[in-house]
Order: structure tokens, then C-alpha cells, then sequence
């Protein structure tokens, strides 16, 4: 006798442990094969867009921070950057600094939540989590220094960033810089060549690099799937073309690569900021640039590597003192839109460990 | 000190009092035990991976945070207590008491000191392998009671895993048993001359390992595995329900303790020490093992924790038995410190040749 059997829709989020947020995943399960996967987004919309075009530039920053609010610097840039393409203001070349410096410890904050939530994910009892968080505390208290927030920074200006850092900032720069790598390599030891993580994440979740392209993926995410693209490199931004450093690629494009570049990452990124700290000029730190700025009429398109991806802000001015349109290229969002591709045809326990590896936040994904 | 010489004495077979002045004695002295070890086990559990974590654990009630595991009970012994409209409430109700008394019954016949358990039984070990084996109903009544995907999932899981470690578990066992030439929980202890942990080295980790899967710790912890889906079986339970099923949890731990350190580790035996205390000791360390296991690494796949049952473990147990037959049989008993290091030397062996060829779990499934 032949069982009546049919597929098993579960919804994973938007209440879960391990969706990052609020994102809802809608699996059609055979027993415990994915066979259909529909990603349902929205929950955390706020209409940040819209409400963009009612402020003026200068009131926008604080909005940039809670898209990604593991990476508000990056946001900061990123939009800062859009503007002063649109009105043409110059930077001082301190200010430059200290923005790839903030910019890049941004980064190895967002890549060791990223890859700590990955091994959660994994089903590593907290204990990755919690040591990246020992370092990314660090970070948050460098951060604290220089403009007194630890998650929504709102310390870049249009034309520099509002203050200079103070006194004891670089001493803790430098006393964290050096002691990085060798945290690095503690996550290489525990992890790297982990049988069950091994296990776990090698060979799931591929993305190809040709749909990688396809659909415009960007960050580790492309990366990881052997492209060797990264704006910093491709369309030098800031004082980016100074600095030396590699861009790590993997080579399948699986959840391990995913995972691999992003300690590479890490390790560029010290790189960098060594060298910024070096080539740090003295100087003013911030262009005077009017209350009300009144762009002349254009658009404009300012992006970044931020850490999960290409980060772009489109802006459209009217000569108004507020955009006229404010565009955010989210770069998750657009790195989800492979979530099905990589999912069908895996594990229930696989759906979250490459959720998990693409590495989202939905603040970015729902704006 | 006294206590722990007295009581012993005391249960001599010609204990004053009698059988049942005896059975009652027991099932106290062990309600008490379970109970306190339980309170134990979670204070040092928590603060172990508090340690392991990098952060403190908790260090509030009382010193040391010693007196948590109370806080913990009275808080979930005031919440609330739901039943879900849909579920089988029969079930649901019945079904942690069904896994609890299973986890109990383990105890009648763990030997605290020579002589001192509930039930000498003849046949003790096959007794604790039979109980044992009763929980896995409790779980699925849990999961299908409830009325729930996640809970369903997480039986279904629980059913497939613990049948299947069910079979390395007790073939590693039947090595001890060839071994000391009994199946009561007592002589196998008093056969111990040296812990039969270094003549049966390959059947300890089978052991363990398989008892960590019918234990569901980590890495085999997949019918709770929070990351995927929530808290399995038991995400449906609230107030004093949800307790029992804690206590399920942490009282097969602590069975699982007690039975490798009656099996392996020579019991209540050792030098200076009082035997209770040596027993003790010893179940602190197994227990310190499991959780530092779970807070080490990650979380297998549900096909990766079959094929390992299935591929692995059982070939291994199968040639341990043979093993261990033939040593019983053609060795003299003069060569034991031989048989010892050519076992060690056979693990090291078998080991790095499983570790060569086994490869876990499939990979993709098309859909």
C-alpha cells in the first residue's frame, strides 16, 4: 500500500530565533527537504524614503544609521558621499582618513557579528557569538570615543565628519589593531578546519558565479563565488586608491567561502587602517557647508563597499533644501533575491545556515 | 563523612528492616540525589559555559549565583500553564510525566557505593538500556500532542535519532559486559581493577557518544536545535510542564553520567577518597565533558547524524565486540597491561581510518 504523502508548509519567522530580524521564509518541506522556498519581507517597513524627502540633507544622516544598524558608519558614508557628489563639496584630507579608518572598523564590527551569527546558526551554543562580541565591544568603545553613540553614529557630515577624534583615540586604535590578528587566528583554530562545520557548510548553498552576477549580488556574497569585484577597488572612493590591500575571493561561492572571506576581510581591513593611521594628516576635519544646503538641480549616485555589500544612495535635488528622491541600492536585499536558488533542495537545518551565511540585516532589506 | 560510611554499612543484604524499609530508604535517598544533583548540574553547567563563553554566568542569586537553579524554579513553577485549543491535551499532558519517570527509573540501580542501590538487579545494565529507550515516547507524545510544525519536526527527528543510537549503544556496552562477566551494575564496578575506560577505550567513545545522541546534547541536538526549529518538541509547553521537561533533560545527563562512570570509569572506586564522593567526582567530570563538548562546536545535520549512527558508530561497535571477544577468550589474564595498549593502539587505528574514508551525510537532494 502506497502512503498519501503531501509536502509540509512551515513558516520560518518572522518570530524565530535565527532570522536576523523580521524575515519570514514560507518552506514547502518534504519531510525535511526544502521543495519551495517564498521569502516574505515588509515587516520592519518604516518608509524611510519617503520621510527622507521631507528633511533636509543634513537631517537625513540620521536615517542612514538605522538601515543597517550593525554598519551605521558605512551608511553615513555612503549617503555623505552621495550628497557632496551632488553640491560638489571638497573634503579635507584628514576627514578622508578618518572616514576609511571608521569605515573599516565598521566593517570587522558588522563581518564578526555577521560570522558569529553564522555559527549560531550553525547550532555553535553562542560561544563563536559571544567571542566575537569580546571584540567587537572594542570597536563599539573606539566608536564611543569619537562621537559618544555606540550603535547609531551619525558622525559623518556633508563635507568631513563632525568631530575630531580626541586624544586617546589613537593609543586604543593602535593598541586594538595590533591585538586583532591574533583573535583572528584563535577564530581560524577553533574554526577553520572544524570537522562539523566542515560539515556543514562546505558545498551548501551554492551560489554560482554566473547567477551571482545575474543578479547583481555584491559584497562577500559575490566575492565568495570566485568575482573578484569590490568597489573600493573598482571605483576608488575616498582616499581607497592610497591604500594597499587585497580583496579575498573564494572559489565555489558555498557557505564556507562565504564565511572564509569574510575573516579575510577582517585581516584586510586591519591592513588598511593601519596604513590610514600612518598616512593620517593633520588638519581641519570638516568643510563649512550651510544649514540649509540647496544642491543645484541633478541627481547623483554615491556608493561604498559597505561590509555586506555595494551600498548605493541615489539622490535626486530640485534645488530644494530636501532631496527630491532618495534612493537606497540596499545591499542585502538585492543578495537575498538568490536565497531560493541556493535553498531548494536542501536541509531545513541548511535554509538557516545559508540564510545565516549571506549574512542580512533587515533594517537594510525593508528599510 | 560519617554519612557516607554509614549508610553503606547499613545496607549490608542483611539490612534490620527489610525489603521495604530498604525500597523506601532508596527511593528517597535517590528522589533527593536526582533532585539536588539536577540543581547542581544546571548551576554548573551555566557557569561552566558562562566560563567558556567568555562571560561571567550568573553570579546573582546568592554566592555565586548558587542558589539560580531556585530562582529558576520558582519562576516557571508560577507561570502560566497552556495547552494549545488544537492539541491532543491528553497527550500533552501525559507526555512529560511519560518521559520523566523513564529518566528516573535509571537510578534504582546506579550503585553509590558497593552495595548501596535500590536494586541489585542481575540484569542491570540491560534493565537501564530497556528504561532508557522509553523516553523517546514521551518526546513524541510531546511533539504530537502539541499541535504544532516545529514540535512535529522535532519528534520525527527524535524518533529517527534515538532508534538509531539506540543499537551502538548497546553494542558498546556488551564489550564491558564480556569483560566483567556480569550484567549487574555492582559487579561490573567491582570487576574494575583498572577503570575498563583504558581496556575498552574504543567502546567508551562509542558510548558517549551515542549517549550524547540519545541525550540530545550537542552536536546531535536536533530535536531542540534552537537555530532551526526553536525548541522542538517542547515549544508548546510553558510553566511547570516545560520544568519537567528541563528536568528530563538534565536527569538523563545526569543517568548518562552515571551510567559511563559505572561503566568506565570504575564507579564508586577509588583510593583515599569516600566512594560516594569518588562517584561523584567522577560524574561531575563526565557531565563536564558533555557541556564542554556543546559549547565548543557545532550542531550536525539531521542525515549527517544518521549516516554517522549508521556508518560510523555501529561498524566501530561491531568490530569492538569482535574485538573484545576474542581477547576475553584467547588472552590470558596476565597480559592485561598488552591488551591495553594494543586496544589504544586499535582505536588510534580505526579511528584515523574512519576519519579517512567516512564522509558525512549526503549532500543536495533534486527536487
Amino acid at each position: 500500500m502506497a502512503l498519501k504523502t503531501e509536502p509540509f508548509v512551515i513558516n520560518v519567522g518572522p518570530q524565530h530565533p535565527s532570522t536576523h530580524g523580521v524575515f519570514r521564509m514560507r518552506l514547502t518541506l518534504d519531510g525535511e527537504v526544502i521543495i519551495d522556498m517564498e521569502p516574505v519581507l515588509g515587516y520592519l517597513h518604516r518608509g524611510i524614503e519617503k520621510l527622507a524627502e521631507g528633511r533636509t540633507y543634513t537631517q537625513n544622516i540620521p536615517f542612514t544609521d538605522r538601515l543597517d544598524y550593525l554598519a551605521s558608519m558605512s551608511n553615513n558614508l555612503a549617503y555623505v558621499l552621495a550628497v557632496e557628489k551632488l553640491a560638489g563639496i571638497p573634503v579635507p584630507e584628514r576627514a578622508e582618513y578618518l572616514r576609511v579608518i571608521m569605515a573599516e572598523l565598521q566593517r570587522i564590527a558588522s563581518h564578526l557579528i555577521g560570522v558569529g551569527a553564522f555559527l549560531n546558526d550553525c547550532g555553535a551554543f553562542m560561544t563563536p557569538f559571544l567571542y566575537m562580541f569580546r571584540e567587537r565591544e572594542k570597536i563599539l568603545d573606539l566608536f564611543e570615543m569619537v562621537c559618544g553613540q555606540r550603535l547609531t553614529y551619525n558622525y559623518m557630515r556633508i563635507g568631513g565628519v563632525s568631530h575630531d577624534i580626541p586624544d586617546e583615540f589613537l593609543p586604543a586604535l593602535d593598541k586594538f589593531v595590533s591585538r586583532m590578528p591574533g583573535f583572528i587566528d584563535e577564530y581560524d583554530q577553533l574554526l577553520a578546519q572544524n570537522e562539523i562545520l566542515l560539515a556543514r557548510a562546505k558545498g551548501v548553498g551554492i551560489l554560482p558565479k554566473k547567477l551571482a552576477i545575474n543578479i547583481s549580488a555584491s559584497g562577500p556574497v559575490l566575492r565568495a563565488s570566485g568575482v573578484k569585484w569590490d568597489i573600493r577597488k573598482a571605483d576608488p572612493y575616498s582616499v581607497y586608491d592610497r591604500l594597499e590591500f587585497d580583496i579575498p575571493t573564494g572559489s565555489v561561492g558555498d557557505c564556507y567561502d562565504r564565511y572564509w572571506v569574510r575573516i579575510q576581510e577582517i585581516r584586510q581591513s586591519v591592513r588598511i587602517i593601519r596604513q590610514a593611521v600612518e598616512q593620517l594628516p593633520p588638519g581641519e576635519v570638516r568643510t563649512e557647508v550651510p544649514h540649509l544646503l540647496h544642491p543645484p538641480v541633478g541627481e547623483a549616485y554615491g556608493h561604498i563597499e559597505a561590509p555586506k555589500g555595494e551600498l548605493g544612495f541615489y539622490l535626486v535635488s530640485d534645488n530644494s533644501i530636501a532631496p527630491y528622491r532618495f534612493h537606497v541600492r540596499a545591499p542585502t536585499l538585492i543578495n537575498l533575491t538568490a536565497l531560493r536558488d541556493m535553498m531548494i533542495g536542501w536541509k531545513v537545518a541548511d535554509a538557516v545556515a545559508i540564510f545565516g551565511s549571506i549574512d542580512i540585516c533587515l533594517a537594510e532589506v525593508d528599510r | 563523612m560519617a554519612i557516607f560510611n554509614y549508610y553503606p554499612q547499613t545496607l549490608s543484604p542483611d539490612w534490620p528492616g527489610g525489603y521495604w524499609l530498604h525500597w523506601g530508604v532508596f527511593v528517597v535517598i535517590i528522589l533527593a540525589f536526582v533532585m539536588a544533583m539536577i540543581m547542581g548540574f544546571i548551576w554548573f553547567e551555566r557557569r561552566g559555559l558562562g566560563r567558556f563563553q567568555v562571560r561571567l554566568g550568573p553570579n546573582r542569586a546568592g554566592p555565586f549565583g548558587l542558589l539560580q537553579p531556585v530562582a529558576d524554579a520558582i519562576k516557571v513553577l508560577i507561570k502560566e500553564d497552556i495547552i494549545p485549543a488544537k492539541g491532543d491535551k491528553l497527550v500533552h499532558w501525559l507526555a512529560p510525566v511519560v518521559a520523566f519517570v523513564p529518566a528516573l527509573m535509571i537510578f534504582a540501580v546506579v550503585p553509590f557505593h558497593d552495595g548501596a542501590l535500590l536494586a541489585d538487579l542481575n540484569i542491570g545494565i540491560l534493565y537501564v538500556v530497556a528504561v532508557s529507550s522509553v523516553g523517546v515516547v514521551g518526546i513524541f507524545m510531546a511533539g504530537w500532542g502539541s499541535n504544532n510544525k516545529y514540535s512535529l519536526i522535532g519528534a520525527m527527528r527524535a524518533v529517527a535519532q534515538m532508534v538509531s543510537y539506540e543499537i551502538p549503544l548497546a553494542l558498546s556496552i556488551i564489550g564491558v559486559v564480556l569483560i566483567a562477566g556480569s550484567l549487574s551494575m555492582n559487579s561490573i564496578v567491582e570487576a574494575q581493577n583498572i577503570p575498563f575506560i583504558l581496556l575498552q577505550p574504543l567502546g567508551f567513545i562509542i558510548y558517549f557518544l551515542a549517549a550524547c545522541a540519545e541525550i540530545n546534547r550537542t552536536p546531535f541536538d536536533l530535536l531542540e536545535a534552537e537555530s532551526e526549529i526553536v525548541a522542538g518538541f517542547h515549544i508548546e509547553y510553558s510553566g511547570m510542564k516545560f520544568a519537567m521537561f528541563y528536568l528530563v533533560e538534565y536527569c538523563e545527563v545526569l543517568a548518562i553520567s552515571a551510567i559511563i562512570t559505572t561503566l568506565f570509569l570504575g564507579g564508586w572506586r577509588g583510593p583515599l577518597l569516600p566512594p560516594f564522593l569518588w562517584f561523584l567526582i567522577k560524574v561531575f567530570g563526565v557531565f563536564f565533558l558533555i557541556f564542554w563538548v556543546r559549547s565548543t562546536i557545532p550542531r550536525l545535520r539531521i542525515d549527517q547524524v544518521m549516516a554517522f549512527a549508521w556508518k560510523c558508530l555501529l561498524p566501530l561497535a561491531l568490530i569492538n565486540l569482535v574485538i573484545t571477544g576474542i581477547e576475553v577468550i584467547a588472552l590470558p589474564p596476565a597480559l592485561l597491561w598488552t591488551v591495553m595498549f594494543l586496544n589504544l593502539a586499535i582505536v588510534v587505528l580505526l579511528i584515523l581510518l574512519w576519519s579517512k574514508f567516512f564522509r558525512l551525510g549526503g549532500g543536495r537532494v533534486e527536487v
